[in-house]
C-alpha cells in the first residue's frame, strides 16, 4: 500500500517534463561549469601564477569558497537531522529541498581545496604521509565522512519516493524506468520497510548532527590553529557554525521560492513554511551578531598590537568597505526585513536571504584576506593586498553554477519534496497528519 | 648530533645584502621579474628587513637579516598535512619538494613569513643559467611547492664528505652556510648550540641575545644581538 498523499501528482508533476527553459538553463550551467574547468586547466598548466594570490596572501577566494560551500552544505543537515531530533514536524516539506543543497554544495567545497593546491596531482599524498596534526587533514577527514553520510541520509529517504516513482512513471523512457528500478531497491511500503527506515533515519540523524558541527568547527581550524592575529580565537569555530547554518537556512529559503514558482508547487510549499524559517532566521541573525560583538569587543578592548592592526584594517582601514557592507547584508538590512517585512511574504523573504548569502560570502572573506595582509611582520612588507584574477573568477561562478546545475537536474528525476514524508498516512502507522499544508 | 644554529650581531650588520645574493647562488632562487616583484612574489631564502619599532617621532629602525628560524617547535610542521616539512635529526627544518601539495597552509602558519611558495615554474636568464649551482639538493623546485631556507643543507652534506676523504672526524665547524661565509661585516655566527663551548651557543647566552617573536613558543635557533 502506498503513503496516502493527496499531493502525489502535484509532488511528481515536475518530474520528467524537461521543458525548452530547462533545456536553455542547464546549457547556460553547463557553459559557465565548462569555463571554470577550462579556468583550472589554464592555472594547472601555468602554475597558480595566474590567480591574483601573492605573498602574503597566500590564500584567497579559493579557500573563501571552500569556507562558504561547506557552510551552505550546513542547510540540510540542519533542517532535516537537527529539527528531526527537536520533532519539529513541520520540515517534512522542505526535508528533501534542503538536503539537497548540502549534497550539491559539498562537492564544491570539496573541490575548492583540490583547486586550491599547487599539485592536486598529488592528493593522494594525504592518504600516504598524512599528519593528523595538521588543521587540513581534520578537514579532509570530516568533510568526507560528512559528504559520505549525507549520500546515505539523502539516499536512504528518498527510496520510498524512488519506488513511488517506479509504479507511477511508468511512462518514462527505459533507462529512466530501470534506474528507478534499482534504486528503489525492491521497496514496496510494507510497513515494516517504514519502521526500518524512520529507525535508520533517526539514529542517522543524531550522529548526522555531530557531525555537522564537528565539520564546520574543524574548517573554521583552519586559521584559528595558527598563531596569526585575528585568526587564533576560540570564539572562530561557534562563529563559522553559527554562520554556516544562517547562510545555509537562508539558502533553503530561497530555492523553496524558487521550486514553488517553477513547479507550481504552492500548495505543498505552503507559505506557513516561509513563516517558520523566518523565526529561525531571526534567531540566528541576532545569534550571529552576538558572536560579532562579543569577538570584535573582546579583541578591541584588550588591544594587543597585532590584533589591532587587523581590526583597524576592518574597521576603518582598507577593508573597511566590504566590512560594513556584509555587516549591513548579513545583519541589517534582513532583521529589518524580517521583522517588518517578511511576514507572510515570499519575495521580501527572498531578498532578504539572497543578501544573507551575499553577505556571508563576504564575511568568509573578511575574516580571511585582512590577517593574511597584515603579517605580524607587517612594518616589513607593508600592507599586503589581493584581488582575485579572472581565474578565479570564473571557477568561483562555475562552483556556483554547477551546484545550480546538479540541483536543476535533479529536480527533473526524483521528487523534491518528500512524498512520504508529508503523507497523511503511512503504512504502519499514522504519520505526522500535522504537516500537512494547512498555511499559517 | 649538533644542533645547528645561527647568531647575527646587529651592531656588525651594516644591511649590504650580501648573505641575500649569496643565498640566491648558492641556492638556486629565481629571479622573479618586475612583475611578479611587485606582486610580492620574489622568492628570497634570506632577507634584511627593515624593522621599524615605535611611532614618529621616536622611531627606532633595526635592519634585520631573516633567514629561517629553523624552529625547534616550528609552526610549519605541525600543520603540513602529508609531512612535506620535517625536521631531521639535526634540528634542519627542510621541504620534500617531491611530496609537498602545494596547500599553503605552511606559508599561511609560519609567523616568520619565511616560506616561499612558486607560483610558476622557476625561468633563469641564458648566462644565469649556465651558473646554477649543480648540488642535488638545490635542483631548481617545479611550481606549486614551497620552498625556503635550509641553512644550506648540501654544505653540510659536503663538508661530512670531505671531512671523510681526508680521513678526519667531522667537526661542527666544517660548515657554514653560505650567507655566514659571505657576510662582510663577519656578522654571522653558526655552528652547534648543544655543545657549551662553542661560540655560537656562548653568544646565543649573551645579555644581548633575543630572538624574534620569542613569545610565540616557536622556539627559534636563529638569535640576534641586539644593538648597542
Ligand atoms: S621560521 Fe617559519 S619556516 Fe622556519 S622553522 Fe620556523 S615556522 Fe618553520
Ligand atoms: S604547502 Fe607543502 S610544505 Fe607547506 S603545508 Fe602544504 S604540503 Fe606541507
Amino acid at each position: 500500500m502506498e503513503p496516502k498523499n493527496p499531493f502525489t501528482k502535484a509532488i511528481l508533476a515536475p518530474v520528467r517534463k524537461i521543458s525548452t527553459g530547462d533545456t536553455l538553463l542547464w546549457g547556460t550551467l553547463l557553459v559557465l561549469l565548462l569555463a571554470g574547468g577550462a579556468a583550472w586547466t589554464w592555472q594547472y598548466i601555468e602554475g597558480l601564477g595566474i590567480t591574483g594570490m601573492n605573498r602574503p596572501v597566500y590564500w584567497g577566494v579559493y579557500i573563501t569558497n571552500f569556507v562558504f560551500f561547506i557552510g551552505l552544505a550546513h542547510s540540510g543537515t540542519f533542517i532535516s537531522a537537527i529539527l528531526r531530533i527537536a520533532g519539529q514536524s513541520w520540515r517534512a516539506p522542505l526535508t528533501r529541498a534542503a538536503e539537497a543543497i548540502t549534497l550539491f554544495s559539498l562537492p564544491f567545497g570539496a573541490g575548492s581545496i583540490i583547486i586550491d593546491m599547487g599539485h592536486p596531482e598529488r592528493i593522494f599524498n594525504l592518504l600516504f604521509y598524512g599528519r593528523y596534526q595538521s588543521p587540513i587533514l581534520w578537514d579532509v577527514t570530516a568533510v568526507s565522512l560528512y559528504m559520505l553520510s549525507s549520500i546515505v541520509f539523502f539516499y536512504l529517504s528518498l527510496i520510498p519516493d524512488i519506488a513511488l516513482c517506479r509504479d507511477r512513471l511508468t511512462g518514462a523512457p527505459r533507462w529512466q524506468h530501470r534506474m528507478y528500478e534499482v534504486l528503489a531497491l525492491g521497496w514496496n511500503h510494507s510497513p515494516e520497510q517504514y519502521r526500518r527506515l524512520e529507525k535508520a533515519l533517526d539514529g542517522m540523524a543524531v550522529f548526522m548532527t555531530m557531525l555537522v558541527v564537528t565539520v564546520h568547527t574543524v574548517v573554521s581550524w583552519l586559521f584559528g590553529m595558527t598563531v596569526q592575529p585575528g585568526w587564533h580565537t576560540a570564539l572562530i569555530g561557534p562563529f563559522f557554525l553559527l554562520g554556516a547554518i544562517l547562510s545555509g537556512t537562508a539558502a533553503v529559503v530561497i530555492v523553496l521560492a524558487l521550486l514553488r514558482k517553477a513547479y507550481r508547487l504552492e500548495k505543498v510549499l505552503h507559505l506557513g513554511l516561509f513563516n517558520s524559517l523566518r523565526k529561525l532566521l531571526i534567531t540566528f541573525v541576532l545569534g550571529w551578531l552576538y558572536m560579532m560583538i562579543a569577538e570584535h569587543l573582546t579583541i578591541g578592548y584588550s588591544s594587543m598590537t597585532e590584533e589591532m592592526v587587523v581590526l583597524t584594517d576592518k574597521f576603518s582601514g582598507a577593508y573597511a568597505a566590504v566590512f560594513w557592507s556584509m555587516a549591513a547584508l548579513v545583519f541589517g538590512v534582513p532583521l529589518l526585513v524580517f521583522l517588518f517585512k517578511g511576514k507572510n511574504n515570499i519575495g521580501w523573504m527572498v531578498f532578504a536571504c539572497v543578501l544573507i548569502n551575499i553577505g556571508m560570502w563576504m564575511e568568509r572573506y573578511i575574516v580571511i584576506i585582512p590577517t593574511e595582509a597584515s603579517p605580524r611582520l607587517l612594518t616589513v612588507m607593508g600592507q599586503g593586498s589581493y584581488l582575485p584574477a579572472l581565474p578565479e573568477i570564473l571557477i568561483t561562478v562555475a562552483c556556483f553554477a554547477g551546484m545550480a546545475l546538479l540541483y536543476a537536474v535533479f529536480t527533473r528525476f526524483f521528487p523534491i519534496v518528500p512524498i512520504w514524508e508529508t503523507a497523511q498516512e503511512l503504512p504502519g502507522h499514522a504519520h505526522a497528519a500535522e504537516t500537512s499544508p494547512t498555511g499559517d | 648530533m649538533p644542533r645547528w644554529g645561527m647568531v647575527i650581531d646587529l651592531d656588525k650588520c651594516f644591511a649590504c645584502q650580501s648573505c641575500t645574493a649569496a643565498c640566491r647562488m648558492e641556492n638556486n632562487t629565481p629571479p622573479a621579474g618586475k612583475d611578479q616583484a611587485g606582486m610580492g612574489r620574489t622568492i628570497l631564502w634570506n632577507e634584511v628587513l627593515p624593522f621599524v619599532e615605535g611611532e614618529y617621532p621616536n622611531v627606532k629602525a633595526t635592519l634585520l637579516p631573516r633567514p629561517c628560524m629553523h624552529c625547534d617547535n616550528p609552526a610549519c610542521i605541525k600543520v603540513c598535512p602529508v609531512q612535506a616539512t620535517y625536521k631531521n635529526e639535526e634540528g634542519l627544518v627542510l621541504v620534500d619538494y617531491n611530496r609537498c601539495i602545494g596547500c599553503r597552509m605552511c606559508t599561511v602558519a609560519c609567523p616568520y613569513a619565511v616560506r616561499y611558495f612558486n607560483w610558476y615554474a622557476p625561468e633563469w636568464p641564458e648566462d644565469l643559467k649556465a651558473h646554477l649551482n649543480p648540488e642535488p639538493e638545490v635542483q631548481p623546485r617545479p611550481k606549486g611547492v614551497v620552498e625556503k631556507c635550509t641553512f644550506c643543507v648540501q654544505r653540510l652534506r659536503q663538508a661530512r664528505e670531505t671531512a671523510e676523504a681526508e680521513g678526519r672526524t667531522f667537526q661542527a665547524t666544517d660548515y657554514v652556510p653560505a650567507c655566514v661565509q659571505t657576510c662582510t661585516a663577519h656578522a654571522r655566527y653558526f655552528g652547534d648550540l648543544d655543545d657549551p663551548d662553542s661560540l655560537v651557543s656562548k653568544l646565543a647566552h649573551s645579555p644581548r641575545a633575543f630572538r624574534m617573536f620569542e613569545e610565540l613558543g616557536t622556539q627559534p635557533k636563529v638569535f640576534y644581538l641586539k644593538q648597542g
